[in-house]
């Protein structure tokens, strides 16, 4: 390793693997991106009036921002972390009062094609704050203090990009409880976190009436069955009393206090009310559009569900459908593969960083990463609800493209430093 | 404690794989175990059949019918689907020729090869019947059932408004709609599109070769039901709107009727308009085309909403209100009447008339002298104001809140605001604050920049009748079962000046009907109160203007009536008014000879 290093390459100790997985995620998004909207008299893959050709420039851009951010000493993103945090926060709230709105959410700056999405950048720039902070040598997120820290840092962003309607956005940063776990804080913080969460969308999907029967027989059977819990009669009631009220609160608030149009975007967030355009047309169409390309998938270019008008936001967020229905079972296994290796390769390569700051960098990447790629793919398997963010490297458009790129090449970059402690 | 938590990398690991285990299982059953998923080009297709929800009706404030739907059928193509046909048959089937249905397919194929488009939209039942028997021979075509609004009578044009099919830019912006969908395009339709669309369903259907459907695709697993859209009272009188329209046939102007406690309004009527059956159906562009090019008699124009003229003596209660709540004149504060006004050269003249008024008789007799010397000691009232724009800017702001140079934001699309000019404005004409009371002297008899709209006018006699606030117009008095109007359609909105300042004022308009301008328009049995007025017009007859409400003890009906090019406004519109309040409160007139000769009336070429 270190002769290396005296060669002064300037990818040296680079990770091809991670390099390697990326341009291909880039390049099976690209194609899938000009098969989502060919049509037989289609014009070349590279033409600007499409999205290929653009996406294709997008992927030119990303490429020399990563060239960019490898060349730039490691240093400057640790130490210049608070104020690209800051920066970020300052263009999010900014986007509330100047912003452009998209589809009722309000989380665009710029004007017309050439507007960006802070809130794509907010989420590189809130794993960097949470590694600065909780990295430091003399923290522990044992203790209370720091946890509480942590929370602030990670949900001042989530709290303002919720403000722009960009739900689904905001809802990414609840990952960051999962690096927190990483790095030691008590795991009953997530399972309660987890647990209310569930409650949550129970109550929404049911009534609480539902859930509270559902956490009384849940108490009963465990008071009966297993044994341990024999003796904390009172503890169980109190919990279950506790966890009953919350599903009754959710609820209360729910019919009482939230505005109409607040509503009808959680019914929409949850599928209880389905999309915008009527009758869960999104997900349906793209479970048949998935549903029909069998194994073998129907060949490149061969949907017929997945152009023009069928799937709306074909290029997009439901850019899934048209890898499902063209390559089969065989390409979105792949595609899915692909990812998971894109995930174990970058929390193994975090757990051998020397500094925490690359550790947390890298679990909070990898954590942003996961929840993008399983909502969006949740989403087109209608196994989630339909919540509008990109499957990252593959679905069009330029924001969420270089986000992505440079949150994975600032963590390639810190992983090529990994001999120095930052 | 460094390396003590780094187990939990499996956890987090772990994690990763249960879900990606879990998506490839379900990836591996809808794709590959399910087969009921596959649906291969050549043996069968799927069809999006969209299923049109009936669009709300809209019923008066009696229940009787103004909307309904008719059921019409489209004939939908889905280009690639489409194999080699009898193209001639096709043709003289649909009555096109060769080339159109070639254009036709091309144009379908140009919007998506995959997608269905409209081949030929709104075919008879006759046609329909043709067709469908002879269906099996097209693949790739089939029959989609529409509505269509029809009008049982033809009236309220402009207030029910019209639908029409999206365009792009909708398309773009409201992700609801698709290709081929309608739209309410103004009126009732435009405002409470929401309610009354409803919400369209969906039937993916399997198709055999023989452009047989098959029946759900997976047993109708995709399948959604279509919301009829919602029904919706209307706060018009369908009665009151028919009569109205009658009367002002053959007369260019408008009638606005408001209930003054509700805000609910009875009838607008705006003429000449058009039959609004004519804005639906095949000929509906050509229709559109016709009226639109009609710029003589403007039919799509609104007058009652757009329209703006000059208040004219209309305005007159409005500053004695104002002179009144300010203190500068009491109820018995009297000016005298030289047949005019004359200060230096500048010389506004009146008619004969007792001489001098108080604010009773000068409302009586509508004197012109009495409201300059009034509207003096508005302006030139140094005690409370250290200047004349000060004391204008004051001045203006009682006009706004009287519901003057504002639009009241009713539910009705395209409603103007008029004009009450500002201080700035006088600035630019006569110089910065070289401008005095005697320079805008007109408004004090409301002629010069004053604009207002028959809408606002009618607003005006409300407040009056209400004695001192207004509700908002709107023309919709409930939308489905639910009492579901918007809060802004019952609150009260206030004018600032107090009740006791509209007792005179009041007494001077029922005057003006028993033995005064408005002589001719007294209605037996109902003690109304109301208003003359004269908008002068630049480029011919002035318009003749009426304002009034009634009955005076309780106030159901407040009315404003305004004939283009009809002179002075006791002639014609006074009576019109009349003739509307009589119907309205006995629904029937007793005055017939007025009617007819109002009927039998021509103006428009006046
Ligand atoms: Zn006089």
């Amino acid at each position: 390793m270190s002769q290396r290093i005296g060669r002064q390459s300037m990818f040296a100790n680079i990770d091809w693997i991670l390099v390697a997985i990326y341009f291909l995620l880039v390049f099976v998004g690209w194609i899938n991106i000009y098969a989502a909207t060919y049509t037989p008299t289609s014009e070349s893959i590279f033409d600007l009036d499409r999205n290929s050709g653009r996406q294709f420039l997008w992927i030119l851009i990303s490429m020399g921002v990563a060239l960019i951010i490898i060349l730039i000493d490691a240093k400057v993103y640790t130490t210049f972390t608070w104020v690209f945090y800051g920066i970020t926060t300052v263009l999010i709230l900014l986007v509330i009062f100047v912003g452009t709105e998209v589809s009722g959410a309000k989380s665009w700056l710029g004007v017309g094609d050439l507007g960006i999405q802070p809130s794509e950048f907010a989420k590189i720039t809130a794993a960097m704050a949470l590694a600065k902070y909780a990295g430091e040598s003399n923290r522990n997120v044992e203790q209370l203090r720091v946890q509480i820290i942590s929370f602030i840092l990670i949900f001042v962003p989530a709290l303002i990009i919720l403000m722009q309607n960009d739900t689904g956005s905001a809802l990414v940063f609840v990952v960051f409880l999962f690096v927190l776990y990483r790095e030691g804080m008590p795991g009953t913080i997530l399972w309660i976190g987890l647990t209310l969460i569930v409650i949550f969308l129970l109550t929404l999907l049911f009534s609480h009436w539902h859930v509270i029967i559902a956490i009384s027989v849940l108490t009963l059977f465990m008071w009966f069955f297993i044994r341990r819990y024999r003796k904390d009669v009172l503890k169980m009631v109190l919990i279950s009393f506790m966890l009953s009220s919350f599903s009754f609160g959710v609820d209360y608030i729910f019919d009482n206090i939230l505005q109409p149009h607040q509503k009808s975007r959680i019914e929409v967030l949850i599928g209880t009310e389905t999309d915008l355009r009527g009758a869960g047309y999104n997900v349906n169409q793209s479970k048949i559009a998935i549903g029909s390309g069998g194994f073998f998938g129907k060949g490149f270019l061969k949907g017929t569900q997945t152009k023009y008008k069928f799937v709306p936001e074909q290029s997009t967020d439901f850019i899934f459908c048209t890898i499902g229905e063209e390559w089969g079972f065989l390409g979105s296994f792949l595609v899915i593969v692909l990812f998971l290796l894109l995930l174990i390769r970058i929390i193994l390569l975090s757990e051998r960083q020397r500094s925490r700051y690359s550790r947390i960098y890298g679990y909070g990447i990898a954590g942003v990463l996961f929840t993008h790629i399983a909502v969006n793919i949740g989403m087109t398997l209608g196994l989630m609800p339909v919540i509008g963010i990109p499957l990252p490297y593959i679905s069009y458009g330029g924001s969420s493209l270089i986000a992505f790129t440079m949150m994975l090449f600032i963590f390639i970059k810190l992983d090529m430093n990994r001999q120095n402690i930052v | 404690m460094k390396k003590v938590y780094s187990a939990r990398q499996n956890v987090i690991i772990l994690m990763f794989l249960i879900v990606g285990i879990l998506y490839v299982f379900r990836l591996f059953y809808i794709q590959v175990i399910d087969d009921s998923w596959e649906i291969s080009s050549r043996k069968n297709a799927l069809r999006n059949k969209v299923q049109y929800p009936s669009r709300g009706l809209v019923y008066d404030r009696f229940g009787e019918l103004l909307v309904y739907n008719e059921a019409t059928y489209d004939l939908m193509v889905i280009p690639n689907q489409v194999v080699e046909m009898d193209t001639m048959e096709l043709a003289s089937l649909l009555d096109l020729t060769l080339d159109e249905v070639r254009e036709k397919l091309r144009r379908a194929r140009a919007y998506s090869p995959f997608a269905s488009s409209i081949f030929e939209k709104q075919i008879s039942k006759e046609t329909y019947g043709f067709i469908e028997e002879k269906l099996y021979k097209y693949p790739g075509f089939f029959v989609q059932a529409r509505t269509l609004r029809y009008y049982p009578k033809p009236i309220a044009a402009h207030t029910l408004g019209y639908i029409g099919e999206v365009n792009d830019r909708i398309l773009q912006e409201k992700p609801y709609y698709r290709m081929g969908d309608y739209i309410g395009v103004s009126g009732i339709e435009k405002s409470y599109e929401n309610q009354l669309r409803g919400r369209k369903g969906v039937r993916v259907m399997m198709v055999d070769v023989h452009n047989r459907e098959q029946g759900s695709f997976r047993e109708g697993e995709f399948d959604t039901v279509a919301i009829p859209g919602i029904n919706i009272w209307s706060s018009i009188d369908m009665k009151l709107q028919e009569y109205g329209e009658m009367l002002m046939k053959n007369k260019k102007g408008s009638i606005v009727a408001i209930e003054p406690k509700t805000g609910e309004v009875l009838c607008i009527v705006s003429s000449p308009s058009y039959d609004p059956n004519l804005m639906v159906g095949r000929n509906r562009s050509s229709n559109y085309l016709k009226l639109l090019r009609d710029s003589i008699n403007k039919p799509l124009f609104n007058r009652a909403l757009m329209a703006t003229y000059p208040p004219g003596s209309t305005f007159k209660m409005a500053n004695a209100l104002i002179a009144l709540q300010e203190g500068v004149i009491e109820p018995t504060t009297k000016f005298t009447c030289d047949h005019g006004f004359v200060f230096g050269n500048l010389r506004v003249g009146c008619h004969n008339h007792p001489s001098p008024t108080d604010v009773i008789s000068s409302v009586q007799y509508s004197c012109n002298a009495y409201y300059c010397k009034v509207f003096r000691q508005i302006i030139d009232n140094r005690k409370k104001y250290k200047n004349t724009r000060e004391a204008y800017n004051k001045w203006r702001e009682y006009v706004l809140n009287m519901g003057f140079g504002v639009t009241y934001d009713t539910d009705l699309p395209y409603e103007l605001r008029g004009n009450v000019p500002t201080a700035e404005y006088y600035d630019r004409y006569h110089g910065k604050n070289r401008w005095k009371s005697l320079s805008i002297i007109s408004l004090a008899i409301g002629q010069g920049e004053m604009g207002t709209t028959p809408l606002q006018l009618a607003n005006f006699a409300a407040t009056i009748a209400n004695k001192g606030y207004y509700v908002r117009p709107h023309v919709v008095k409930a939308i489905g079962c639910r009492d579901s109007l918007n809060r802004k359609y019952s609150e009260k909105v206030y004018t600032g000046i107090d009740a006791i300042h509209y007792e005179s004022i009041i007494q001077g308009m029922v005057n003006a009907v028993t033995a005064g301008t408005a002589a001719r328009s007294k209605i037996k049995n109902i003690t109304s109160a109301g208003k003359t007025g004269t908008a002068q017009n630049p480029h011919g007859k002035d318009h003749a203007l009426y304002i009034a409400f009634a009955p005076v003890e309780d106030p159901k009906i407040a009315i404003s009536v305004v004939v283009e090019n009809a002179g002075f406004g006791g002639v014609w519109a006074a009576p019109i008014a009349s003739l509307m309040i009589e119907y309205y409160i006995n629904r029937s007139v007793d005055w017939v000879d007025m009617e007819n000769n109002i009927k039998n009336a021509n103006l428009m070429n006046n």
